[in-house]
């Protein structure tokens, strides 16, 4: 029998998973190119445009460009471009472990009431003037947001460490927190003078502008500490979604992997909330597209996650620039004017596998 | 070889006691044991007492060769599933019980063997939303073989299956329960299943266990009047083969 006449029913089961795993690196390696591809056209894009091999220059040889590109690349573009990235990737994979361990295809940062809380926390910088941490009254609104963001988180796992709790009351107990800061808000925004309240509503629509090296080393410092975490459970997380008592009957711990997971969740979901504002979407849509392109065998799913939320909000970067040139609109709208269109032609396409 | 014992086991949920005086020490390897009884009457949770996936009283004794390794697999009745996964891919999940990201050229060989036994290789690389209920049945029985555990615990194996399915699923498990000396307890609804493919049976009601032994000698129209609140009869084939033939409930 030639190669030629061998029909897919003659290749075994193994030598097709190979085949069907060699595409899914490939499809993650792809992702990665037209990253790399997005993050140097939002590095050539702004007041003063660039070429992308005046871009590539800069970045791989800057000692032998003008300073002005240098600073340019350097101090402003690309801290916006990496942060675009780091955040992107925080926020899609604290959205994927959301939706792998509470069952909920609409889990993410944003509706389990975390970025609300955050929006909070900076209002009440922004209206009030109540500085949470004293000490460090000119950090005052990031770390507002931070602490009421990861007072929401540890809250929602507070609640989940509690015997009868289950993933319903979970999301449940997200809506709830939604609705809540978001009224605590609307109060805020109405006492709110009008400065204070375009300063707020600015917050809320998220923001990149504000980037600092800083900011993208601690951004990109958490996603390093927990994506390595995450997968070392990718098998048990992977589980998970076979059910609860199939899970366990292998062996997986459910209880503590779900607590864990909500930890870093936590983490992830909370830090870059802190420094860009609210982005909802990208926690939510980010994972959709990674579970449309290779599943959820977290080997695949976590990397996929990560990355496809880093190229959405990078491409989002790109067209907030591109829409008014020589303005930066709000990335947190342009998310979703961006990714809703493209959600829709994946659902479409894709509707027997989806969730 | 594995033999299972089980010594006044019984199951709790947080305070409220579901299963009580469980005891059989009829669980040797290479033979199937049904447990029958009516519906809430803590099969399920039998099982998963069994598993150790809850608490509760008694001791649990799995004796053998395999018991260190823990090999006890359980699988459940609820075999719905969304997740974006092949078949292929579940039944990997199962074979590979944790570990690191490789996936080795054995463990590919085992899942191909185990798909071809139950003659579903056809949906190795479909997904699990879009198989029947007696495909993702035959799927969740491929998750619990490929793991080759030395005691299989399969709740309501068949109950999704057509009738040809049901008999030869039955007859794999019980050949591969011969072959690999596994110690298999199934949960079965049709007793005449029970009658032709077990050897041993518990019955379970009302969260105790009221016979146990050898099939034939338990299963008696006493025991489904006083059980199931049903009249039948007991009767043979030219086989010699015993069936269960119902002519009404108790109260008709």
């Amino acid at each position: 029998m030639t190669m030629a006449s061998e029909t897919l029913s003659d290749i075994s089961g193994g030598n097709r998973y190979r085949a069907l795993a060699a595409r899914r690196i490939l499809l993650i390696t792809g992702l990665i190119a037209a990253l790399v591809v997005s993050v140097a056209t939002d590095m050539a894009l702004g007041p003063a445009s660039y070429s992308l091999s005046e871009v590539v220059t800069a970045v791989l040889w800057p000692a032998g460009i003008d300073v002005q590109l240098q600073v340019v690349i350097w101090d402003i573009r690309m801290p916006i471009a990496m942060m675009a990235v780091t955040v992107g990737a925080c926020l899609s994979l604290a959205g994927a472990q959301m939706q792998t361990i509470l069952a909920n295809p609409l889990a993410s940062p944003f509706t389990l009431g975390i970025s609300a809380a955050a929006g909070f926390g900076a209002a009440l910088g922004l209206v009030a003037g109540v500085a949470i941490f004293p000490a460090a009254v000119q950090y005052m609104v990031p770390l507002n947001a931070f602490f009421m963001a990861m007072l929401a988180s540890l809250f929602i796992y507070g609640v989940s460490t509690m015997r009868g709790v289950n993933v319903e009351t979970i999301v449940l107990l997200g809506i709830a927190l939604v609705f809540t800061f978001n009224a605590l808000l609307a109060l805020l925004e109405y006492l709110a003078s009008e400065q204070a309240l375009a300063a707020v509503i600015f917050w809320t629509m998220g923001s990149l502008t504000k980037a600092t090296w800083a900011k993208v080393w601690i951004t990109g410092g958490v996603l390093a500490i927990c994506a390595p975490l995450f997968a070392r459970n990718a098998w048990a997380l992977t589980a998970l979604r076979l059910g609860d008592d199939k899970a366990a009957s292998m062996g997986v711990n459910i209880r503590r992997l779900r607590l864990e997971t909500l930890l870093l969740v936590s983490l992830l979901a909370a830090i870059p909330v802190a420094f860009v504002g609210t982005i909802g979407f990208i926690g939510l849509v980010g994972p959709h597209i990674a579970r449309m392109l290779v599943g959820e065998d977290q080997r695949f799913y976590l990397p996929a996650s990560v990355i496809c939320g880093a190229l959405m909000l990078s491409v989002t970067s790109v067209v907030s620039k591109m829409i008014i040139p020589g303005a930066i609109l709000p990335i947190g709208v342009i998310t979703a004017l961006v990714g809703v269109p493209f959600f829709f032609s994946l659902i479409f396409t894709n509707r027997r596998r989806s969730w | 070889m594995v033999n299972l014992t089980l010594s006044g086991v019984g199951a709790r949920y947080g305070k409220r006691v579901v299963l009580s005086d469980v005891t059989s020490n009829l669980l040797v390897n290479g033979e199937l044991t049904a447990v029958i009884g009516p519906n809430a009457a803590g099969k399920s949770t039998l099982f998963k007492r069994v598993a150790d996936l809850i608490g509760g009283a008694g001791v649990v004794e799995v004796s053998g060769a395999e018991a260190a390794s823990g090999r006890i697999c359980y699988m459940p009745q609820d075999t719905g599933v969304n997740a974006v996964l092949t078949v292929y891919e579940s039944v990997l999940l199962a074979a590979k019980q944790g570990g690191d990201w490789r996936v080795s050229d054995q463990q590919l060989a085992d899942i191909d063997n185990t798909l071809d036994a139950l003659r579903i290789t056809e949906l190795a690389f479909r997904h699990l939303s879009e198989l029947s209920g007696g495909q993702r049945q035959l799927v969740s029985i491929a998750q619990a073989l490929v793991r080759k555990p030395g005691v299989l615990l399969m709740d309501e194996p068949t109950s999704a299956l057509d009738l040809s399915r049901q008999i030869e699923v039955l007859t794999l498990i019980r050949h591969l329960a011969a072959r690999m000396d596994m110690t298999v307890l199934i949960a079965l609804h049709d007793l005449n299943h029970a009658l032709r493919y077990c050897d041993n049976v518990i019955v379970i009601a009302e969260g105790t266990m009221v016979a146990s032994g050898p099939v034939a000698s338990v299963i008696t129209e006493e025991l489904l009047r006083d059980v199931y609140q049903v009249n039948a009869r007991i009767e043979c084939c030219s086989h010699g083969q015993a069936f269960v033939i119902v002519d009404g409930t108790v109260t008709n």
